[in-house]
């Protein structure tokens, strides 16, 4: 390619914008501890279930959100735009686009964390996992991720270095992706400034919350960072990439199979069969590109191994693409359906998560960080000591989590499906499989505690490298501006043409958003689309209003709404789960773990004094049990007149409420809380009770699964 | 499965935009040579760090 002999002229010269970078890797520093601060918080309270201090926005569904959306898009994600915004201007040759945009980048982001982390503990929340934030946030992101795009192509346009290295592939694929994605889960319809209903209802809000929610694993947590791995690996040791041509590969491969493995988090739901096996087959096939990366970061070090015990950064850098690999070899084990029909729901899945999470991503994010902190600041690492401290520390953690996870989720898996010969599950009551495995909930609180000792420990080493820092004179550096002179010949036209690609992705996706927004909304809207069990009916004004408490509390956390069809789960639950009864269901809460027992069939399970006391005090009921209290629900008023709102956006999003119905809907919410209050009462509860929230989560539990109950046993049909 | 009326083509348009950012990567010469890249990206700094004060490399 164009070489710099060849070329005449005077070579432009420039700077490279690293106080931008310096922000993002302060920011990641922030955030990483926060983000662990909060996973080892509510790792403790899955072990003892007071270490919730029965404060409401410290509980478990509280703070889980918060905790996934600190370590996703805080943590990781400052950590992606200081390696990006560090790599991209290094390997173009280019100061960043806009010293401007950069800025508001920066602070835009972190306006977003801050926006997370004062709604989500407070109950403010869509309830999609992994996508919680509600939607003036959504749209909050969407114009920050727009901000760095423009930031991002701009530079690319501007370059002086006419090879694309495959580190910058890499970033291209993150954004164009996480945009697509992002918009398109959060479709939502406002009912006011803080609350919004999904567009999508069911299985169809499923399939897209896990489309989102796979690839946001995969252009997230993945290819950005393996673009960062591409850049500082190479450059850690000061050797070339083992093979250039695997890399370009490993690229194109991962991008053409991953968008397409989301299904295989709804394996035996009622997501059509063939999805599912389509999922299925594109996460095995992940496997060969994902080993072709971790082979080709890992032979970087060839020669250089003794490096991996002496310099910090590339310990760390190493010891990441190792767990990258025993990551992206268990991804594809686990969805093949036998073995997904074990682990999924159980804790496994969290310990597969976290040795992507934490040995990967915050491995990786550490060895980045040791590379870049003294060099940007000048100086040189304050105490390589502590660097091999914090990563045992942290390897000792991490194993301890995946260790505990692995045998909590085998063993309650097990337990869940024991059954003896005459059909009868062997553990029947679900807290015994909970009280087996609370030893390895303390172990994993340790092994997390044990992780965020050691990035203190960073951050420590971090401050006094960045207290010994030097001042340091801006490096200005020189290269040749891309120009006829620089390339072969035609160059001229092909300098026209620079920005077309750039131009072409804008629009093309411009195009995608805008096509299939213009399908999406009629289609969805239009009654034909609704499912008809004539049985299956929309829930009542106070069922609706219990089923927001549901998601506000984040129950959807601890407990699933969909039963498998195996033979242990219907004996232990009901009935299979079958599409027509989510119909009415904005957002779905089939949720993804089983912390405590599903509850698609609770419904007329228990009376209503059952549930009273058990949501004041789970153990009342259940001795041993981990859920938390919810006795605030039993003195907050339920606010009845904010319930019409809801019912109009349900029905513009195809619920048939009747416009008789929502006119009359604050009577019927109190008639139906009064008839629980009057049951209530019978047995010497307060009568004020049907002024409170409470009532109207009991009312949702009471008819989960109901409908479906009445229908015969033949599995409903879609009648159209 | 409605839903897949907008999730199947937005897959597809996605897959339709990286196949053409290949090809157009493949067109504009950008895997002529896979050599030589992975050298460049080690030598960014030796066009020309040009400090004059303190010619220390960044
Ligand atoms: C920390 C996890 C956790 C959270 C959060 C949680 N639960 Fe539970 N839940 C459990 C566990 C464990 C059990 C089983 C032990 C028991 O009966 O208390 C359970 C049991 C239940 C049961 C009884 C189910 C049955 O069939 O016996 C209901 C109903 C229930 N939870 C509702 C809720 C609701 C509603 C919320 C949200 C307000 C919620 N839970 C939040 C863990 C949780």
């Amino acid at each position: 390619m164009s070489s710099n002999q060849m070329r005449t002229g005077k070579p432009e010269t420039f700077t490279y914008d690293d106080e931008i970078v310096k922000k993002f890797v302060i920011a990641t520093l922030l955030w990483g501890a926060v983000a662990l601060l909060l996973g080892v918080t509510i790792a403790f309270q899955l072990a003892e279930w007071r270490f919730n201090f029965e404060i409401p926005w410290l509980t478990f569904g509280r703070l889980r959100p918060l905790h996934t959306n600190a370590a996703i898009f805080a943590f990781c994600g400052n950590a992606i735009f200081a390696g990006i915004y560090y790599s991209h201007q290094r390997l173009l040759k280019s100061r960043l686009f806009s010293d401007v945009l950069s800025k508001v980048h920066f602070w835009g982001w972190q306006l977003i964390i801050v926006s997370a982390a004062l709604t989500l503990p407070f109950g403010i929340t869509t309830g999609k996992e992994y996508a919680e934030l509600e939607w003036p946030i959504d749209i909050l992101i969407t114009v920050i991720w727009v901000v760095f795009a423009v930031n991002f192509f701009g530079t690319i346009i501007r370059r002086r270095e006419r090879h694309i290295y495959v580190a910058i592939w890499f970033y291209i694929a993150t954004i164009i992706t996480v945009a697509v994605l992002h918009i398109v889960n959060s479709l939502e319809f406002p009912v006011s400034f803080t609350k919004s209903y999904s567009l999508y209802a069911g299985v169809q809000d499923a399939l897209v919350q896990w489309w989102y929610g796979h690839n946001a694993v995969a252009f997230f947590l993945t290819t950005p960072f393996l673009g960062l791995m591409y850049y500082f690996i190479p450059k850690a040791v000061n050797r070339p990439v083992y093979s250039y041509r695997l890399s370009i590969i490993h690229f194109w491969s991962l991008v053409f199979i991953y968008i397409w493995a989301g299904p295989h988090h709804l394996l035996y739901t009622t997501l059509p069969e063939w999805a599912q096996t389509l999922g299925m087959v594109f996460s095995v096939m992940l496997w060969m590109p994902s080993w072709g990366g971790m082979i080709n970061g890992l032979m970087t070090l060839r020669g250089v191994w003794n490096k991996v015990r002496t310099e910090p950064s590339v310990r760390f850098m190493a010891t990441a693409v190792t767990f990258y690999g025993m990551a992206t070899f268990e991804g594809p084990l686990l969805s093949i359906k036998s073995v997904n029909a074990i682990a999924h729901f159980t804790d496994w899945i969290p310990g597969h998560v976290h040795s992507g999470t934490i040995g990967w991503n915050y491995m990786l994010i550490s060895g980045i960080l040791f590379y870049l902190v003294p060099k940007l600041w000048n100086t040189e690492l304050y105490s390589k000591k502590l660097a091999h401290q914090q990563f045992w520390l942290a390897t000792f953690g991490l194993v301890l989590y995946i260790v505990s996870m692995w045998v909590a989720g085998i063993t309650q898996s097990l337990m869940w499906r024991a059954m003896d010969d005459a059909g009868r599950l062997i553990y029947p009551n679900f807290i015994e499989t909970v009280i087996k495995i609370v030893p390895m909930y303390w172990v994993r609180a340790i092994g997390g505690t044990s992780v965020l000792i050691s990035f203190i420990i960073m951050m420590y080493n971090f401050y006094r490298t960045i207290k010994q820092a030097s001042v340091k004179e801006e490096t200005i550096y020189e290269a040749y501006a891309l120009d006829a002179s620089s390339i072969e010949a035609h160059a001229s036209a092909h300098r026209k043409l620079e920005g077309v690609p750039m131009i072409f992705s804008v629009l093309s996706l411009i195009a995608i958003l805008v096509g299939s927004g213009i399908e999406i909304i009629p289609s969805l809207l239009a009654d034909k689309y609704i499912v008809k069990v004539s049985a299956i009916k929309p829930y009542t004004p106070l069922e609706l209003h219990g089923r927001d408490i549901y998601i506000k509390e984040g129950c959807y956390t601890c407990h699933s709404q969909t039963v498998r069809p195996m033979a242990h789960e219907v004996v232990r639950y009901g009935k299979a789960s079958n599409a027509a009864e989510f119909v009415y269901d904005h957002p779905f809460q089939w949720g993804s773990k089983r912390t405590g027992p599903d509850l698609a069939r609770a419904g007329g399970k228990y009376p209503h004094m059952w549930h009273y006391k058990h949501f004041w005090d789970p153990r009342e009921m259940t001795a041993g049990s981990i859920m938390p209290r919810y006795h605030w629900l039993f003195d907050q008023k339920l606010p009845y007149t904010g319930i019409p709102a809801k019912m109009r956006v349900m029905q513009k999003l195809g619920v048939p409420y009747t416009d008789q119905q929502i006119a009359s809907s604050i009577d019927d919410a109190k008639a139906q809380a009064k008839t629980i209050a009057d049951e209530l009462a019978q047995s010497g509860v307060p009568a004020k009770l049907a002024e409170m929230e409470i009532v109207s989560l009991i009312a949702y539990i009471q008819r989960l699964g109901i409908d479906y109950g009445s229908v015969p046993d033949e599995p409903a049909q879609e009648e159209k | 499965m409605e839903i897949l009326i907008i999730l199947m083509p937005l897959a597809l348009g996605m897959g339709a935009l990286f196949v053409f950012l290949f090809l157009w990567a493949v067109k504009r010469g950008q895997y002529d040579d896979v050599e030589t890249p992975k050298y460049r990206m080690l030598l960014d700094e030796t066009i020309g760090p040009m400090d004059p004060k303190k010619g220390k490399e960044i």
